[in-house]
């Protein structure tokens, strides 16, 4: 249960999730990771050029920063320290408690990507340089994938977790391993 | 002479055989085997495995060509100014082309030589010559530009250029024609005794490549040819060939013929060095110009410098020897493991090969044969390694494969032959289409030669492509040389003259090719780097516009209170920082080239408008989706009218 509270904790060292734009005028893919408190190119200057491309379409820039660079390092901070103190004083029915709150607090994290992305994509500049739409007339949008590949006009978009994302998913299935242990230790005593 | 003139008709005899030959086969499949095409072929999206630098003589620039596919990458500007790429044109590198003669916008570009640690091809730099008015150039290979030129006082036609030294301490730089040191107003047939050749060894600096005179050495009024830096055992010396050893002052193709023997000098460079360090040599005033082009300010900067440290030879015994050399002998060549120097005698029908060990014990052993100017002359036959029997008509040059094999062109039999070094057997031979000059083995003048390709390098080629009126291109032709006979692969056309080439495994180099300028390290004077510091500035008469650009605006684009009499100046930073995203941009009736500028980089032209209008700018280089739309207008109003600047970038 300790590991499992702490590893959550290589958020801060590895990336959370990678988004990867390939043409054929990128040999090298463009690229960029999320991590849980910033924005990093995959090369140098892969946000700028981004940036770049997107504004043709109308999209805003990738900001600096977002508030959830804030309030998702206080979140982890505070679910380890949550899971510390329960490794090392409370019994296995927490570990259980543990692992629900994690799943829930990564959901809402997953579900808060979604909606930015989402955001990203589809919220346009009026005055876009390019306007598509869609076969049914819709404006089109460009929102990258949540996870997998996707053809966004001459772009193939790429999107999936990077190790810090293994690390917080190891982290609350070992909670909940944890648990399972913890329930059979029980069991074997009584 | 009797003995001469026979061979001479055996082997034009055979020269005719040789062209015939050639034409009979084109005739038919051409010259070439069924898989040369093969040999040749990189697939698109490949990459070649060498890298030319092939000069462009009378062009004065370099190419970059890829081996073995002989597809053209870049002309680099070097001595010429060029209206693509703004060299020459633009306010940054106009001091490059600076001189003791003002603004000197051509030069005729001969000699590449790739910079080399421990006399293996390192691939930081190409020096290279410039022949009218004598320079050595350096191009960076992390840029593939010129960012360095030296003058080279006391010289004139400045071919014994430009080699370097098995761990680049020097870039050496000869004189062709002798010349009154210093200049001064004499009549021209009181030549003889009073004419000098300097040579001229420009020191390279081990950390950022600055060149600088260490000395010049003030050598009889010979004409040094050209030459070659000893290596491996001979490292620590340095040859030139000569011809005019007769000093003669017109109609040199008869007169500068005469004497049976003219010579190698051998120069011993590290004893000098020493003498030099130890306070040696005077210091002669001077005047000659050194630019230097600074990759943070992206600008060039000229300065005339006035002095130059002068060596005499005779006072410094022991350092500098001639080797006698039949028959004006005209390429100087050293094998790699340093103990052959090849003479290629130009009139003469052998090639005369001289023995680095035979040359130190002739030394040892004071056996001379004379002097002249007080420099000692060695007897021929002690430092003679042997003679290459009647390979050809007219050898130029030679390079070696690594493999003990040594190839020599003939200019007039027109041809490549192969040899053997030690036994001086000739091994192969294949023709040229037609008259080459150079030849060229990747790493050929290194202890380490790439012995896979050569590439002759050829004057003439009437026949030998679609024609294009009287001025048809000139040549190379890259022979497979992996085997034991040489096989004809590719011909290719070339820029200017191809005059001689430099080539290198693309390995070495390709990693350290820049991609882009860095914005935050831009250091230019009017350079910018953010949207926030975009202005336009009046000093009097002068105006400076500070402009970004970015896919797919300038900004600003519209400007107004420009007066018919201003300069305007237009410093243009392209912000952007992805690979291969230049920018271009010019306006009507500039008086000027465009610019072409890297992501990174600040570039300026001068614009004078003439009359009162608005006239428009734009992106040269097409740059994106939205290219047309990267224009921009300003406003010139009567020389006395009190609009005051304004600038502005959308609504």
């Amino acid at each position: 249960m300790v590991l499992a509270a702490l590893l959550p904790l290589l958020l801060f060292v590895f990336p959370l999730w990678k988004i990867t734009l390939e043409a054929p005028q990128y040999p090298t893919p463009l690229g960029m990771y999320i991590y849980i408190n910033d924005f990093a190119d995959a090369n140098p200057h892969d946000i700028k050029n981004i940036n770049l491309m997107n504004h043709y379409v109308g999209m805003k820039y990738i900001p600096d920063a977002i508030p959830e660079f804030k309030i998702f390092p206080i979140g982890i901070i505070i679910t380890t320290v949550i899971g510390l103190i329960i490794a090392l004083k409370a019994n296995h029915k927490w570990f259980l408690y543990w692992f629900i709150m994690m799943v829930m607090v990564s959901t809402a994290g997953l579900i808060d990507f979604y909606i930015w992305e989402h955001d990203y994509g589809h919220d346009l500049d009026p005055k876009a340089i390019m306007k598509f739409t869609n076969p049914d007339g819709s404006v089109m949008g460009f929102q990258p994938p949540f996870f997998g590949s996707k053809d966004i006009l001459n772009f193939t978009a790429h999107s999936y977790p990077q190790l810090g994302a293994y690390c917080l998913g190891g982290g609350i299935a070992l909670g909940l391993v944890a648990y399972f242990f913890g329930k059979k230790e029980k069991t074997l005593k009584a | 002479m009797r003995k001469f003139k026979n061979p001479m008709l055996v082997l034009f005899g055979l020269a005719l055989v040789f062209t015939s030959c050639g034409d009979q086969k084109k005739g038919n499949s051409g010259a070439l085997t069924s898989n040369a095409a093969e040999k040749v072929y990189v697939a698109p999206g490949e990459h070649d495995e060498f890298y030319a630098f092939v000069s462009g003589g009378f062009s004065g620039q370099m190419s970059v060509y890829g081996l073995p596919s002989g597809r053209l990458f870049k002309v680099i500007p070097v001595f010429s100014q060029d209206a693509e790429k703004a060299w020459g044109y633009n306010e940054e590198t106009k001091p490059m082309l600076n001189t003791s003669f003002g603004f000197v916008p051509w030069d005729d570009s001969h000699h590449p030589d790739i910079s080399q640690t421990n006399g293996e091809l390192d691939g930081r730099y190409v020096f290279i010559n410039g022949n009218n008015t004598p320079r050595i150039a350096k191009i960076d290979l992390t840029v593939f530009e010129t960012t360095e030129i030296i003058e080279i006082p006391n010289s004139a036609g400045n071919h014994s250029s430009s080699f370097v030294t098995e761990n680049t301490e020097y870039v050496v730089a000869g004189t062709r024609f002798s010349v009154p040191v210093p200049q001064r107003d004499m009549p021209i047939n009181e030549y003889k005794g009073n004419f000098k050749g300097a040579l001229t060894f420009i020191s390279v600096d081990p950390e950022d490549g600055g060149m600088d005179i260490k000395f010049q050495l003030m050598m009889p009024g010979f004409d040094y040819d050209l030459s070659h830096p000893g290596r491996g055992k001979s490292h620590g010396w340095f040859f030139f060939t000569t011809y005019n050893s007769e000093e003669a002052s017109t109609l040199l193709e008869v007169n500068a013929s005469q004497n049976d023997k003219d010579f190698i000098a051998a120069v011993n460079w590290k004893k000098i060095e020493e003498y030099v360090n130890n306070g040696g040599g005077t210091k002669m005033p001077s005047n000659y110009a050194h630019n230097v082009y600074n990759e943070e300010t992206h600008t060039a900067t000229s300065t005339m410098k006035k002095e130059v440290l002068v060596v005499n030879p005779t006072d410094v015994p022991g350092a500098v020897f001639f080797l006698p050399t039949p028959k004006s002998p005209h390429g100087c060549d050293v094998d790699p493991s340093g103990e052959y120097i090849v003479g290629n005698g130009k009139l003469s029908a052998d090639l005369t090969v001289h023995s680095f060990t035979k040359m130190l014990d002739a030394i040892e052993g004071k056996k001379y044969d004379g002097d002249a100017y007080g420099i000692p002359i060695l007897k021929f036959e002690d430092v003679l390694a042997g003679t290459v029997s009647q390979p050809g008509l007219g050898p130029l040059h030679t390079e070696f494969d690594g493999q003990g094999n040594a190839y020599t062109t003939f200019f007039i039999s027109s041809e490549v032959v192969k040899w053997k070094l030690g036994t001086w057997e000739v091994v192969d031979r294949q023709p040229c289409f037609y008259s080459v000059g150079h030849l060229m083995i990747p790493g050929g003048n290194s202890r380490k030669p790439f012995g896979k390709y050569v590439l002759a390098m050829n004057k003439i080629t009437k026949d030998r492509y679609l024609p294009t009126g009287p001025e048809v291109t000139q040549s190379a032709q890259l022979y497979d040389i992996s085997g034991e006979k040489m096989e004809l692969l590719l011909d290719f056309p070339t820029v200017g003259e191809p005059h001689y080439a430099a080539g290198i495994a693309a390995d070495i180099v390709k990693a350290r090719s820049k991609k882009i300028f860095d914005l935050k390290e831009n250091k230019h004077e009017y350079g910018i780097t953010s949207d926030a510091d975009v202005r336009v500035e009046r000093n009097g008469k002068e105006v400076h516009i500070y402009m970004s650009m970015i896919r797919s605006h300038f900004n600003p684009d519209n400007i107004e209170g420009i007066k018919v009499g201003d300069k305007v100046y237009f410093h243009v930073t392209n912000m952007e920082q992805d690979y291969d995203v230049p920018h271009g941009v010019s306006i009507i009736g500039a008086n000027t080239s465009e610019l072409l500028i890297m992501p990174g980089q600040t570039e300026t032209f001068v614009w004078e408008p003439k009359q009162p209008g608005v006239w428009p700018f734009y992106c040269t280089d097409f740059c994106s989706a939205l290219h047309q739309e990267m224009q921009g207008y300003v406003r010139v109003s009567p020389a006395n009218s009190n609009i005051d600047l304004s600038w502005s970038l959308g609504d």
